[in-house]
């Protein structure tokens, strides 16, 4: 008998669920000791699911309206859970399924120490006493390697990292021994190194303790190491379930194939583009530094600087894109506002020559993450592409309306948007606006701060193609800032490397990818998951990065550039 | 330096912005103290002994000069002197202001403890009859006047009942705290109320908010019943700005006392006040407010510091 065996399931929303369904018949079985990667884009129901098992979707407002969920507990009586009571479904959550969520920053409760939280279930679920408790939280923090765990129990979560808060997760999760665990996208708001480090720590306290493991993802290239079978939902069904290889090497319904073939993954530096740029220069950037002060004590004093960026150099070519690479804290969103001058530099040149593309007074223009904030909800996107025009002191005339339609149907978007809202747009959509916004001003330079971060998948792969072919139509150069490997793979023509404010390696996207020099690129790349990495070992190297903080006055040591090609350079290390 | 320190730093500051201001204020209402003081026979005053008057209380001086003489006397603890009363200010307003801390207190506990209750109960069953009860309630609370409140609990209680509230001479707590609270718990009542039905309203949509929190899933995964969920995890949340409430909600109680002291014929702070306006008795009106503004600043020092007991990521961030 399966530890789990879901048959049918259907579960709705809202005061009618019948009518308002969003999972549609979903069946799957879950062996002790397996794991089990449901895998789906936004809204494709795999979410619901796998709160529905442990009956968290009451909650947010969903109803099971058909079919069962038998769980077999450990003295082997089989339980449904979609027809358990609340009273019994509190025996079941935390003791028998643990489950750790996406955002581990707001998962913890602020104002109690993460020692409280986790010796919290401890006294529920084990009737340990304070001291017990205490004991027991210490020495789960220990499980998850966390160092210095006795000390860590004092402290709130606004204290931690992303990481560390996503170890107090797993130890939370995993404090009774649950039979299953269900992760609902652990790691998709961590960095990749971060990552690569819960994704090692779950393969571990998965063979350590024999659960099994509902792993919920959008990203295929995750599930390769993590998964013994796949479950691909679309639109609230399955469309198609198997062991790993099966599913990956001979996916057999179209949109598992999409998701596989369509789908930016990380291949070494393969797959990145072959066209070649102009030898034209729009952008120069030399000795860049931005730097933020510390203000302390009752005066705000000045006692000394954060060295968010530190002699970034670099130049762009027309048609060109450069990947700027890194975690988040590298500095490298900072780097794209300096040139934009949405943060003061505080030392360097930034020249942009102006080219071919028409002479605007406004040649660099930026796109920014989250399509959402960055479109006001109450302007048409009529007068959403009329403002930079308005900020440049243009006015809005035929010619101007002219080239809106003209960009956003190259943007791909039906004409008759003009008059339309942004709420009226998909995430994609709204990303395209976002673009010909930027583009109205004909600019010669585009910054994209992680442009397609927030968007699905597959919509992603679609506005990186629009991206390039708008680059050859107008001979845009890019300024593509990001922080997924894959992402940049396809786009990037050249790649910097940004580690604690300074470049560390720079040079051709195929040479630097393929050879990385500097330890962080290569630590990077390492943790960047694959479709050919199956069950891979990640490793564990919870370094931290550097304090940027400086006393005023601090001169920064400069490492010296080796080259590695005729376009490859990266830092000397220490 | 830690933030209670820095607080009270600002303290002078914004008692001389106090100060100023009520000085001000005070002096544009049309007519004066000597006046006010003699009544009808002012108009038997010569103009001699009328400047005279003037010139023992200080009022023939410039506002400049008097503000001045007032200010540096407050500098070193006299408030002047009472047209009214004859007595230093100080000594009315250590002998009224009791009275009004009370009937403050009091109606803060009453408000607090039946709008969270309330409000928690609402969240938990929002939507539900209950809710909607409670929702009408909050609106019928906050919206209906003090004064209404009170005459109606009055017209109530001697007319509906026949009991009649204790309304002769006041009786301090410290000589019999049973009859001193027989007398305060209606006009408590009056001006809690809006401050309850605040408080109901505050704390359910915060509940709500709070309980769509990732944290509160977090501990239902934990398999916590709701009861603990919601007084282990949400409750010190939803309480902050409940706190933050208190805090402003404590002037408008001190404001509020004015009203109700009158209804309820309360010798109170609020009452003195309202007789020194009439009177004129600017040294006492002065004094008063500013001393009404000090406990607003303590009160709200206090509930800042409560604030960061009770959410740990204000007590790391003033470091």
């Amino acid at each position: 008998m399966s530890l789990l065996s879901v048959r049918d399931l259907k579960v709705g929303f809202g005061p009618r669920p019948e009518e308002n369904q969003v999972v549609h018949g979903v069946s799957f079985d879950l062996e002790p000791g397996e794991t089990l990667a449901i895998v789906g884009e936004t809204g494709s129901g795999k979410s619901v699911t796998s709160m529905a098992v442990n009956r968290l979707v009451d909650f947010g407002g969903g109803r099971i309206t058909g079919g069962s969920i038998s769980y077999t507990r450990s003295d082997g009586a089989s339980l449904d859970l979609a027809a358990a009571a609340e009273s019994e479904l509190e025996q079941i959550r935390g003791r028998e399924i643990g489950m750790i969520f996406q955002e581990p920053m707001t998962s913890l409760n602020p104002v109690m120490t993460i020692g409280a939280q986790i010796e919290e279930i401890f006294r529920l679920q084990q009737g340990l006493t304070r001291a017990g408790a205490r004991e027991a939280a210490c020495k789960a923090l220990e499980r998850v390697r966390i160092p210095d765990a006795a000390r860590r129990l004092s402290y709130a979560p606004h204290q931690l990292s992303g990481g560390m808060l996503q170890r107090v997760m797993i130890a939370i999760a995993l404090a009774s021994n649950p039979r299953i665990l269900i992760a609902d996208e652990p790691t998709t708001a961590l960095d990749v190194t971060i990552q690569a480090q819960i994704m090692g720590l779950l393969a571990q306290m998965k063979r350590e303790t024999g659960t099994g493991m509902i792993f919920i993802t959008h990203d295929i290239g995750l599930v390769a190491g993590i998964a013994d079978r796949v479950m691909v939902m679309q639109d609230g069904k399955v469309v198609e379930q198997g062991p790993l290889d099966k599913v990956l090497d001979n996916p057999r319904h179209p949109y598992t194939q999409h998701l596989l073939s369509a789908v930016p993954h990380f291949s070494d530096g393969k797959s990145v583009r072959g066209d070649k740029a102009s030898p034209d220069r729009v952008l120069k950037v030399e000795d860049l530094s931005v730097r933020f002060p510390v203000r302390t004590g009752l005066f705000r004093k000045h006692t000394g600087n954060i060295h968010a960026v530190e002699g970034v150099s670099f130049e762009l070519r027309a048609g060109e894109t450069l990947g700027i690479v890194g975690e988040s804290g590298s500095g490298k969103s900072t780097t794209a506002r300096a040139i934009l001058d949405l943060v003061k530099s505080t030392g360097g040149v930034t020249q942009v020559d102006r080219t071919q593309t028409g002479g605007t007074e406004k040649p660099v223009q930026m796109v920014f993450q989250n399509p959402n904030a960055s479109l006001n909800p109450r302007l048409t996107v009529q007068s959403i592409l009329a403002e930079p025009m308005t900020a440049a002191g243009r006015r809005i005339d035929e010619e101007a309306v002219t080239r809106m339609e003209m960009l956003l149907s190259r943007v791909g978007l039906p004409a008759d948007s003009l008059t339309r809202y942004p709420h009226e747009f998909s995430g994609g959509q709204r990303q395209r606006v976002c673009i010909a916004r930027a583009l109205m001003l004909k600019p010669s330079v585009l910054v994209l701060d992680e442009a397609v971060s927030a968007l699905d998948v597959s919509v992603q792969a679609k506005v990186l193609d629009l991206l390039i072919d708008l680059q050859r139509e107008f001979g845009l150069a890019y300024l593509f800032v990001t922080h997924d490997m894959a992402v940049v793979e396809r786009i990037a023509h050249r790649i910097a490397v940004v580690y604690a404010g300074r470049v560390v390696e720079i040079g051709d996207a195929r040479e630097l990818l393929a050879n990385p020099r500097h330890r962080y690129t290569r630590q990077l790349i390492e943790a960047v998951p694959s479709l050919e990495r199956r069950r891979a070992e990640y490793s564990i190297d919870s370094r931290a990065m550097p304090s940027l903080v400086r006393p005023i006055g601090f001169t920064p040591e400069v490492e010296a550039w080796l080259g590695a090609g005729e376009d490859h350079f990266y830092r000397q290390e220490a | 330096m830690s933030y209670p320190i820095k607080r009270l730093l600002v303290f002078p500051l914004v008692m001389l912005g106090v100060s100023v201001f009520v000085f001000i204020a005070i002096r544009l209402v049309p007519g004066d103290a000597i006046t006010a003081m003699l009544g009808t026979e002012s108009g038997l005053l010569t103009p001699a002994q009328r400047d005279a008057l003037s010139a023992y209380f200080g009022l023939d001086q410039n506002w400049f000069i008097q503000f001045w003489r007032w200010f540096a006397g407050v500098l070193q603890g006299n408030f002047g002197i009472s047209t009214t009363y004859g007595k230093p200010v100080m000594t009315i307003i250590w002998q009224h202001f009791p009275l009004t801390l009370e009937l403050a207190i009091l109606s803060m506990l009453i408000a607090l403890s039946i709008g969270i209750p309330a409000g928690i109960y609402a969240a938990a069953h929002k939507d539900r009859p209950s809710d909607l009860i409670l929702r009408i309630v909050a609106m019928f609370g906050q919206s209906t006047p003090s004064f209404v409140v009170g005459l109606l609990l009055i017209y109530l209680l001697s007319v509906g009942f026949g009991v009649l509230p204790e309304m002769g001479t006041f009786v301090p707590i410290t000589e019999d705290p049973l009859a001193n609270l027989a007398q305060m718990i209606l006009p408590a009542i009056t001006l809690g109320t809006a401050f309850a039905a605040a408080v109901i309203r505050m704390s359910r949509s915060t509940m709500l908010d709070i309980l769509q929190e990732d944290y509160v899933r977090t501990a239902r995964s934990k398999g916590m019943s709701r009861r603990r969920v919601i007084w282990r995890h949400a409750l010190p949340n939803a309480l902050i700005p409940v706190i933050t409430l208190s805090g402003v909600e404590f002037g408008y109680l001190l404001g509020g006392a004015v009203l109700v002291e009158q209804i309820f014929a309360l010798p109170g702070l609020g009452r003195t006040v309202l007789d020194a306006i009439l009177q004129r008795d600017y040294a006492l009106v002065q004094g008063s407010v500013l001393f009404i503004a000090f406990n607003f600043m303590i009160v709200n020092l206090l509930v800042d510091l409560a604030y960061a007991a009770l959410d740990p990521r204000i007590r790391f961030e003033t470091k």
